[in-house]
């Protein structure tokens, strides 16, 4: 973390700073720079689920989630950024239904069945059967017909670029291979909504980029909404369309940021002045955020 | 062939050459000794003698062994279902759990020695055999696979949660399949630990003047000084535990050898 946010405090080029300046300003892609939520619609409609005035205490005491608003809207790229601590996996294993909350409400969409598809950070495969198996776990525990899992599996694995994999155990497989079929297990329901607890933050730099970029393309091609965990602030202002800067103990948010670049996003957008401007600001946001809480 | 592989190869040559190599020279010891002083049979038979009681006494100690092979894998098999069985309720319910593992601790600590007479008092020969033999085994096997449904990946776990599996996809599904290297572990020290309950429950029932396994053939001879018989029945229980234990490891090796650690080959 520390070492991400020199890295951006390094970025002083005049250029960059010009950048920083119109974002700033307002006058960067025409758009403004608010807190409030309705400056930040980059998506469209009602959200899918909306989190209002979120708690989360934990039997032992640990205040994780304090007055925690959060509206994820249909199509968006969300992520949730701060440090360690902050609650962002808490506050997504909330929507996903795996703990409940102490206060406050999470309201779905109307018509919006709880339809979720989840990414660990670990690719949490089961080691003892093939990746084919991996990926229609959740159909078979649905009793899915094997004819229509057996399509939506190589569907699903195709989409990852793991068609030829498919009768290869996890543990044969390279770690992004591994997070690639976890991704590829939670395309197979079609889910519109994909919950990431920072999937590649255990990979390698090089397999994270090519993760990146693939995971844009699916989520481009496929039009789901995906709320992406992350300490990351490059692979946050990479991955998405907003950000959601978190304080730590109790975790609720801090500040909210758009980030305008058009998709799709590549290795350009990557060394731009404009990705290195939003670093900044997105780092600076973080800092303030920690220093916050301390 | 390049040198790494041909250190492998060495090593593995080594690894079945060497205990072979211990073995014939041990023998050949025994051999010398017996023949330099001179021992009589009824002291130290040497290994000659021993093995021409083997072929001797072949029909009376072929009978034995096929007796001592049925009461351990039976008891084998009771134990492997009661101890996964017994892991699996008391997994479904703490109340079960609470309620029944302190006596399945308590039936392991007691000498199985202790109960057998006991064992034989209350039940037909044959039955009280199979009891002590299950009751020797089944606690690694019930220990072992506890453990083993317990270890669950949490991940894993909320997966299933979060895909709305039922409990008994969870069980057959995550859990037994998470547990498996466990249970084939708890499997191996039974298959050994059902012979030497056999043996044992063998042993109390032949002082009492009934049975026919090798290890009432040993007591039996033991009585009679017939001390070279009593090397060979030794000798035919030893090799029945080598294969028993080899059978298992090969199982355990088959069922997990293409996801598990402990059965992975490494290239080095």
């Amino acid at each position: 973390m520390e070492q991400s946010l020199q890295a951006v405090a390094a970025l002083g080029k005049p250029a960059v700073q010009a950048i920083v300046a119109r974002i700033r300003h307002g006058s960067w892609r025409g758009t403004a720079l608010s807190n409030s939520p309705s400056s930040l619609r980059s998506a469209a409609g009602p959200p899918i689920v909306a989190l209002r005035d979120v708690a989360k205490t934990f039997a032992n005491g640990v205040e994780a989630l304090a007055g925690l608003d959060l509206d994820v809207r249909p199509g968006e790229f969300v992520s949730l950024l701060g440090p360690s601590g902050c609650g962002k996996s808490t506050a997504l294993r909330l929507i996903a239904g795996l703990s409940e909350p102490s206060g406050g409400a999470i309201a779905w969409r109307d018509g919006a069945a709880r339809d979720i598809g989840f990414v660990f950070q670990e690719p949490t495969l089961m080691p003892w059967t093939t990746v084919a198996r991996n990926v229609a776990l959740p159909l078979s525990l649905r009793h899915v017909g094997t004819s229509g899992a057996a399509a939506r599996v190589a569907a699903a694995l195709d989409r990852v670029g793991l068609a030829a994999f498919r009768d290869a155990y996890p543990r044969e497989l390279s770690g992004g291979m591994r997070m690639r079929v976890s991704i590829a297990r939670a395309l197979a329901t079609d889910a519109d909504l994909l919950l990431m607890d920072e999937p590649f933050a255990a990979l390698d730099e090089i397999t994270r980029f090519k993760l990146n970029n693939d995971l844009l393309a699916v989520w481009q091609a496929l039009g789901k909404t995906v709320v992406f965990v992350t300490h990351s602030v490059f692979e946050s202002v990479y991955l998405s369309g907003r950000i959601v800067v978190m304080t730590p103990r109790p975790g609720r948010v801090f500040k909210q940021l758009a980030i305008e670049a058009p998709y799709p996003r590549d290795e350009r957008f990557r060394t731009s002045a404009e990705y290195a401007a939003y670093c900044r600001l997105v780092a600076e946001a973080l800092s303030q955020a920690m220093g916050v809480a301390a | 062939m390049s040198a790494p592989e041909r250190t492998a190869n060495g090593g593995r040559v080594l690894r079945y050459l060497l205990p072979v190599a211990t073995l014939v020279l041990a023998v050949a010891i025994w051999h010398l000794v017996v023949q330099i002083y001179a021992l009589p049979p009824y002291k130290l038979p040497g290994p000659v003698l021993v093995a021409q009681t083997m072929v001797a006494d072949w029909d009376v100690l072929s009978t034995s062994l096929v007796a001592t092979l049925v009461t351990t894998f039976e008891g084998f098999l009771l134990a492997v279902a009661g101890g996964v069985g017994l892991a699996i309720l008391f997994n479904l319910s703490r109340l079960i759990e609470y309620s029944l593992y302190p006596f399945a601790v308590v039936i392991q600590v007691t000498p199985v020695l202790a109960i057998a007479p006991l064992l034989l008092i209350y039940l037909p020969q044959q039955g009280a055999v199979l009891v002590c033999a299950w009751i020797v085994a089944f606690f690694p096997v019930l220990a072992n696979t506890t453990l083993g449904l317990s270890s669950v990946d949490h991940n894993l776990a909320d997966l299933f949660r979060l895909y709305g599996a039922s409990r008994t996809q969870v069980l057959f599904r995550l859990k037994l399949p998470s547990a498996l290297p466990h249970i084939l572990a708890g499997i191996r020290i039974a298959g050994g630990l059902s012979l030497v309950g056999a043996v044992v429950a063998e042993i109390a029932a032949g002082s009492a003047g009934a049975g026919s396994g090798l290890a009432f053939r040993i007591a039996e001879a033991g009585y009679r000084l017939n001390i070279p018989r009593m090397f060979a029945a030794l000798i035919l229980l030893s090799i029945s535990g080598i294969v028993i234990f080899f059978a298992l490891s090969g199982l355990s090796h088959l069922m997990l050898r293409r996801w598990h650690e402990s059965a992975v080959a490494r290239d080095a």
